[in-house]
């Protein structure tokens, strides 16, 4: 299989958000900002990676009833250990996303490439699987950040347009991630028809 | 591969160890640096709500079975002013830690946001400069303010510190936890127990603040 | 400070609710949410699950995480205890109650990875909860989670009947539906 093609797939065809409708918490949940999009989807993306490169290294050593199982202990080592790093070296972003951190575990995108592509697979493909599908979601979500950051409140990560007095509060807001990821879902599949 | 109880048991049982054994190196190098963060955070706090100081001394407070720490700031011998890290669990989402400067002679310095998980936009309005919580309280000494049973209120509850737009909940969070600093503040500085506290101020400085700020009740 | 366990349920089902407010448990709340009856159903295992899982998970973090210091592995075993009471509520289900199985087994599986479980035993820890707290906190949260999906579904019932543009068909008309459920639910804020 073509290696660029295996990044490009997670981006747009295979996209996790847009495409696939996987991990949609965080997707909702950590969109305030930009910034706190982009570093949800590097932090998902380091882990994805990590996880898909041991699985795939040791998917022929593992029973097939207790695949499930191992994968989760696998993954959440690496959610713990990112974790411990996020505290230690930015903790700002750590305290940013909260509780969306160890959730990592649970994002449906890493036990979903683990089975479907890197239990099947050779460790380099699966590292690139794991970076393309990683670069699809940090992509959508930094943009669903910046989205809601703009129209929300009147910046973009960080900066002001000097727009806030005009922006409406909600879109920062619960109902807001929903109304926004909605309606871009609705111009994903307008533009990737094409 | 094929499952057996025993490379079903073996295998689940290896990875376990492996991994956490992984989680435990990561843990001890991670230890000091993350420790480091949080001395910094807290050193950065403290050069913010207080005067000039060069060292500190740290007393530990428990109101309302809620842990507080008392830096007594000191500059020579001279005590130039106190901060308190105080807390309360009654922000819209949990938990709220601020960091309280005040003078030797009661004004508030400054106060610092720790640790909060307001809602964006509303409740985080908390730890912005110059917003109307801290704008209300900074620079004055509490007693001095319009005191509801001798503690700090926000103007809906018939006190005088000016609510967050459209975010009550954590802008009475905030003040509960100014309460709180106020509290250990006293019993620090003056020797007087938490508990004569809600009885001892009966000031009450008449104002004319606006009505608690129009914009819904949200939060 | 006491925190009252009335404040707890009706924070847990309605301010704080925890598909609209809290995004957590979204993807069963998109994926299993086209019928009201699925939702009860699996809006029952979810509040059976994170009962138990609140009474399991609170003592090991109390009684051996802290005292050994190894917080850090708290991610790992809570993921552990989850599957493995999922897996337990399976077998035993399956044993001694066949109709009840009949009616939860299909959404069992499908727990483990509802982050709202996970996530919730996680908050309840560092909410610094007592067990009943935690339990009430638990139970209410998935309460929560059932009324926002059977409502959802009623909705989306109805929706399926309806003349929808052909873009916003599908998943991103149900997000729509969720976000103007989830401005609703925002008229609840302040009541706690």
């Amino acid at each position: 299989m073509n290696k660029l093609r295996i990044i490009l797939s997670g981006i747009i065809r295979n996209n996790p958000t847009f495409v696939l409708v996987l991990g949609m918490c965080p997707t909702l949940g950590t969109t305030t900002s930009a910034e706190n999009g982009m570093g949800m989807g590097l932090a998902t993306t380091a882990v994805l990676i990590m996880s898909n490169l041991v699985i795939s290294l040791i998917k022929n050593l593992i029973p097939d009833k207790v695949r499930i199982p191992a994968f989760i202990v696998v993954i959440a080592s690496f959610v713990t250990i990112i974790q411990m790093l996020m505290q230690a070296f930015v903790p700002a972003l750590y305290a940013a996303l909260g509780v969306f951190i160890p959730l990592i575990v649970v994002n449906c995108i890493i036990l979903g490439r683990a089975e479907a592509f890197a239990s099947k697979n050779s460790p380099l493909d699966s590292i690139l699987d794991g970076v393309g599908i990683g670069l699809g979601f940090t992509l959508s979500l930094t943009v669903i950040g910046a989205v809601r950051e703009i129209l929300g409140s009147g910046a973009i990560f960080g900066v002001s347009l000097g727009i806030a007095d005009y922006t409406p509060l909600i879109f920062v807001l619960a109902p807001g991630a929903f109304l926004v990821l909605g309606y871009l879902m609705v111009l994903f599949n307008k533009l990737a028809k094409k | 591969m094929k499952s057996t109880l025993v490379n079903m048991t073996a295998v689940l049982f290896g990875i376990t160890l492996v991994a956490s054994a992984g989680v435990g190196v990561v843990n001890m190098i991670t230890e000091e640096p993350i420790a480091l963060a949080k001395e910094a955070a807290t050193k950065e706090a403290l050069t913010q709500v207080l005067p000039e100081f060069d060292a500190t001394a740290i007393e530990e407070l428990t109101i309302d079975e809620l842990p507080i720490t008392v830096y007594t700031a000191t500059k020579g011998d001279a005590v130039t002013g106190y901060a308190v890290q105080t807390m309360t669990k009654q922000g819209f989402n949990g938990v709220v830690r601020l960091m309280v400067g005040f003078t030797p002679e009661g004004e508030v310095v400054n106060v610092n946001v720790l640790e909060q998980a307001e809602t964006p936009g509303l409740g985080t309005k908390m730890a912005d400069e110059g917003n109307p919580l801290l704008g209300s309280i900074q620079g004055q000494k509490l007693e001095e303010k319009k005191l509801v049973d001798g503690k700090l209120a926000v103007t809906k509850d018939g006190g005088d510190v000016d609510a967050l737009t459209a975010a009550t909940i954590s802008s009475r969070a905030y003040v509960d936890a100014v309460n709180r600093a106020w509290m250990a503040y006293k019993s620090v500085a003056t020797g007087v127990t938490p508990a004569d506290v809600a009885t001892g101020a009966t000031a009450a400085a008449q104002t004319n603040e606006p009505e608690a700020q129009k914009g819904g009740t949200n939060e | 400070m006491e925190i009252s366990y009335f404040a707890i349920i009706l924070g847990a089902i309605f301010v704080n609710n925890v598909v609209l407010a809290q995004f957590l448990g979204i993807c069963p709340f998109l994926g299993v949410s086209s019928k009201v009856e699925t939702s009860l159903g699996m809006g029952a295992a979810v509040t059976f699950v994170m009962a138990l899982t609140a009474l399991v998970a609170w003592p090991i973090q109390t009684y051996i995480l802290e005292p050994l210091h190894i917080e850090y592995m708290q991610t790992i075993v809570f993921i552990l205890v989850i599957a493995a009471l999922v897996q337990m509520v399976e077998i035993i289900l399956k044993k001694v109650s066949p109709s009840l199985y009949q009616a939860l087994g299909i959404f069992l599986p499908l727990i483990t990875t509802n982050c709202a479980v996970l996530g919730v035993a996680i908050l309840m820890i560092q909410k610094e909860f007592t067990l009943l707290q935690s339990v009430v906190y638990s139970v209410s949260t998935a309460l929560g989670f059932a009324v926002a999906l059977v409502l959802f579904a009623g909705i989306r019932e109805r929706l399926d009947f309806e003349d929808v543009p052909a873009a916003l068909k599908g998943v991103p008309i149900a997000l729509v539906t969720a976000g103007i459920l989830a401005m609703a639910f925002m008229g609840f804020s302040g009541l706690v």
